[in-house]
């Protein structure tokens, strides 16, 4: 007969413990289960996640009812152990049963620990613990307005973003000076309060709670020195009490909470204690990561693998409150025989502070730029020698820093301290089971499944354990979330199989979301007038707000008005009606815009159409993806040095080139010299006017990232030029991927590639004549609109 | 918590274009009012609870508006904005009478 094993709790380090135990001897022991909360057990760590809206209940479940069937354990649920009788070996319920045990595991928990002050069992007043704690704030958030929070420690702060996040005007009281004492110092806790307070939480600091009043709900609560505040819920997150009362009165050895020995066994040594309720070498911890660390050295023991016992943890602790990146472990406080090495960095925000003792990494707190935390932590931990270590190195230049260094780590390095994965474990399931994503690691390992703040260092993981195999664009190279099919395979398809709509495509290319996303609904619209320019008919409904009504919107919703000056080129009479109009609709900002036009800034919606009749000039397409400008000096016509009339190149080029869609904006320019006064070299296509033609240059972006033009050849004619324009422009609108502008796709075809696309002159003559195509079909937008009282509409705001 | 039932008649249906959304200001609140491609009228606040987008000028797609300014996505049904932002706006009540919408729920 086998042994019976019974655990008395049904919580996250009970449960790690016993999929532990099952990992190693899966029919070694009868196991029976006894868990008082109606559930099967559950990451209580996302519960913040769930209260924050970030997740749900649904998917916090980390062992459904399914596993404890399939493996055979029994599940006692909704009942409670009320006593342990320790010489006949069973333990007794609540409903008066009595079950029978060989080996006996105390994984009880703690509580949340309420302030024992007048007032604290009114309606209203809760922990932040349980499934229930959880649900009652989410359903008092709908009906009440004010919330306070006491206790600035993790649990208290996660929890009250989530109450902000659900519309709840929110207090933080907390006893001390600083929040989060435990893992931060004064200038990382002073940060962070400065962050919340920017996301619109509270802070009542240095407040000690006297009393909670209220009729029979919570109303308020006042403090000792006289003040108070108000509020219909009050969450009390100020710590956790080990729910150690049957052990006791077993007549175990509790302290704080049940006393173990480095193999989890308490003073009988038939039972055992593991989680937050144990209590090894003074400490009980109430982070995930320890307690899974003592299931895992449990389940070596029970199983009779060999162990080196539990040694204590070193903590480490992150907050998942998004915008607040804060990393802390180890020592906090410097001592006398440590030394700090600081970094603050008030341009961009950011704190580092790591306390050396005898050269090793002994703490390290992190506050706006949490990425080095693992590095350092696992420094901490392997107790590495810092000399070899550049300590503060300041500005360097983006992109030189060599990252995680994965490749040092050791197999038993903890990488996701949420659920205790080892890089061992990661790399053995990455090799075993064949796994090549993220998403993959996180279904066999768990690793990343809970906060998700380790996913970076996973990928390296992949990256350097699958070398080259490894794209961590993989998961992303679809066009958007609906699809993983790429730009080309879409656009391939959408010509093999004849598709005509955009309903079309998404539907037999099964996109997940049948009408799309903000993402893929403008490309396709795109990619479909490229391809068949006289049959398929525009969706404005497709387009972004831009280009739909052909302004850009503002940040406060109004839109800027930019008439074409074709060549930055305008005459007195139609500055003058600028000016008129201007001054009509109140348009607070005119600006002459950085392509060389005059631009009405903070129209409101309902005058667009109105100020675009009286100006009686054509939209600039300041707002779309196509030709935006040709930048022109004024060329021969003026300028001493000018060897060819660029003005009128300019001019020329814009006007036949204007209007067409392509995949994003474009500029072009042209200069009468080499003195290259218009700046063409970085433009979408330049031109260099010299004595005997015209040098050609493409791919330039002076945006984001600059790119120089690559030259593509010398044409003696202005006509040549415009052929040659309409050819690249064409080529451009048939391979790029809607939404990448003519750099990045020049360095992804390759430089070599457009080259030889334009060096055919019958390609070029091709090119040039779909382009005239495509272009037979666009009208002047708004004329088009002006002459559409539908169009018009849009632009009406209704008032009841 | 409602103070009246009155619905208010705000626009005709065929002047509401399939997934594009109208401001209509109802009592000084802006309103966006959307007519789905399922034929569904939706109407919620038309600030997006970020940054005050105007949601009338987003992206529809199935249930869905895209804020314009940054993208967030938001059910027109629930009023909630999905992940990985948070929040929630505000929907009101619709009703198609005699060709118009109207909608109620307004304090």
């Amino acid at each position: 007969m086998k042994k019976r094993l019974v655990m008395i709790g049904n919580g996250m380090a009970g449960a790690r413990c016993i999929e532990e135990i099952l990992k190693r001897q899966p029919d070694m022991y009868d196991i029976t289960m006894i868990g008082d909360e109606p559930y099967p057990n559950y990451n209580r760590i996302m519960l913040s996640n769930v209260l924050q809206g970030k997740t749900t209940f649904n998917d916090i479940n980390i062992n459904d009812w399914d596993w404890y069937e399939a493996n055979q354990i029994k599940l006692i649920s909704n009942e409670r152990v009320t006593h342990i009788e320790r010489e006949a070996r069973h333990v007794v319920t609540n409903q008066g049963t009595t079950i029978p045990y060989d080996e006996l595991i105390i994984a009880t928990g703690s509580s949340a620990f309420i302030l024992p002050v007048p007032g604290h069992n009114l309606e209203g007043v809760v922990g932040f613990r349980t499934i229930e704690d959880t649900q009652h704030m989410m359903d008092a958030a709908k009906q009440y307005k004010k919330a306070v929070v006491i206790g600035g420690g993790l649990l208290g702060l996660e929890a009250a973003r989530g109450l902000l996040d659900r519309g709840m005007d929110v207090h933080v009281v907390h006893l001390l000076p600083n929040l989060m004492e435990m893992q931060l110092d004064h200038a990382a806790a002073k940060l962070l309060q400065k962050d919340l307070e920017k996301q619109g939480m509270k802070f009542l600091m240095e407040k000690k709670t006297a009393e909670i009043y209220g009729e029979q709900r919570v109303q308020g609560l006042r403090f000792d020195d006289g003040t108070s505040v108000e509020c219909d819920l009050l969450v009390m997150a100020v710590g956790i009490r080990p729910n150690v009362a049957i052990a006791r009165e077993a007549g175990l050895d509790v302290n704080r909470a049940i006393q173990v020995n480095d193999y989890m066994q308490t003073s009988d040594p038939l039972i055992y204690a593991v989680g937050e309720c144990a209590e090894h070498r003074g400490i009980a911890y109430g982070l995930v990561a320890p307690l899974y660390e003592q299931g895992i050295v449990l389940a070596d023991f029970l199983t009779g693998q060999p162990t080196m016992g539990y040694q204590g943890s070193i903590l480490s602790t992150q907050l998942k409150v998004a915008g607040c990146d804060l990393f802390s472990g180890g020592e906090i406080h410097p001592c006398e025989n440590t030394k700090s090495i600081v970094v603050q960095d008030e341009f961009t925000g950011a704190y580092k502070k790591v306390l050396v003792r005898d050269n090793k990494v002994v703490g390290v707190v992190l506050y706006g730029d949490a990425s080095d935390g693992t590095r350092l932590f696992s420094m901490l931990k392997k107790g590495a020698d810092v000399q070899e270590f550049t300590s503060a190195s300041v500005l360097h230049k983006a992109g030189e820093e060599s990252g995680l260094d994965v490749a040092s780590m050791s197999a038993n390095e903890t990488v996701c301290g949420c659920n205790g994965v080892t890089k061992g474990t990661i790399v053995g399931a990455i090799l075993e089971h064949g796994l090549t994503s993220f998403n993959e690691v996180k279904a066999v390992t768990k690793a990343g499944g809970s906060c998700g703040k380790c996913r970076g260092t996973v990928e390296a993981i992949l990256a350097h354990t699958l070398g080259d195999k490894f794209d961590a664009s993989a998961e992303v190279s679809g066009m958007c979330g609906c699809t993983t099919l790429s730009r080309d395979e879409v656009v391939a398809a959408i010509k093999e199989k004849g598709m005509h709509t955009p309903k079309e495509v998404r539907m037999v290319l099964g996109f997940k979301h049948e009408e799309g996303c903000s993402k893929c609904r403008p490309a396709l619209n795109y990619y479909l007038r490229m391809l068949r320019p006289e049959e398929y008919e525009d969706d404005k409904a497709s387009r972004f707000v831009n280009e739909r009504m052909d302004g850009n919107i503002q940040k406060d919703g109004t839109f800027s008005v930019v008439p074409r000056m074709y060549g930055g080129t305008t005459t007195p009479d139609d500055l003058i009606r600028i000016g008129q109009v201007a001054k009509k609709y109140n348009v607070p900002l005119v600006k002459i815009t950085g392509a060389a036009r005059v631009g009405l800034f903070g129209v409101k919606k309902e005058d667009v159409p109105n100020v675009w009749a009286e100006l009686d000039m054509k939209s600039g397409y300041a707002y779309s993806k196509s030709l935006r400008n040709v930048k022109s000096c004024v060329g021969s016509q003026f300028c001493r040095f000018g060897t060819q009339d660029s003005l009128g190149l300019g001019i020329r080029l814009e006007q036949e080139i204007e209007m067409v869609d392509t995949p994003h904006k474009m500029k072009m320019g042209v200069t009468g010299c080499p003195r290259n006064c218009a700046e063409v070299l970085t433009k979408d296509f330049g031109i260099v006017c010299v004595e005997n033609g015209y040098q050609l240059y493409f791919g330039g972006n002076g945006g984001t990232e600059v790119r120089e033009c690559d030259s593509l050849t010398t044409v003696a004619t202005e006509d040549e030029v415009v052929l040659m324009a309409k050819a690249y422009v064409q080529l451009y609108r048939e391979s790029g991927i809607y939404g990448e502008r003519t750099a990045p796709w020049v360095e992804r075809v390759g430089v070599e590639t457009v080259r030889t696309a334009l060096g055919e002159a019958s390609q070029v003559a091709e090119l040039a004549a779909r382009f005239e195509q495509a272009r037979g079909t666009y009208r002047e937008a708004w004329r088009a609109t002006l002459e559409d009282e539908q169009r018009q509409n849009m632009y009406s705001i209704e008032k009841r | 918590m409602s103070t009246t039932t009155d619905k208010i008649k705000v626009i005709k249906l065929e002047d509401l274009a399939v997934q594009i959304g109208k401001e209509v200001l109802v009592k000084d609140q802006s309103i966006a009012i959307f007519r789905l491609s399922n034929g569904d009228v939706r109407a919620v606040s038309n600030r997006c609870p970020h940054k005050d987008g105007p949601l009338a000028e987003g992206i529809v797609s199935g249930e869905y508006v895209f804020c314009p300014l940054h993208d967030w996505k938001i059910s027109l049904v629930t009023g909630e904005v999905q992940k990985p932002d948070d929040g929630c706006i505000q929907t009101y009540e619709t009703e198609i009478i005699d060709g118009y919408v109207y909608i109620g729920g307004l304090g």
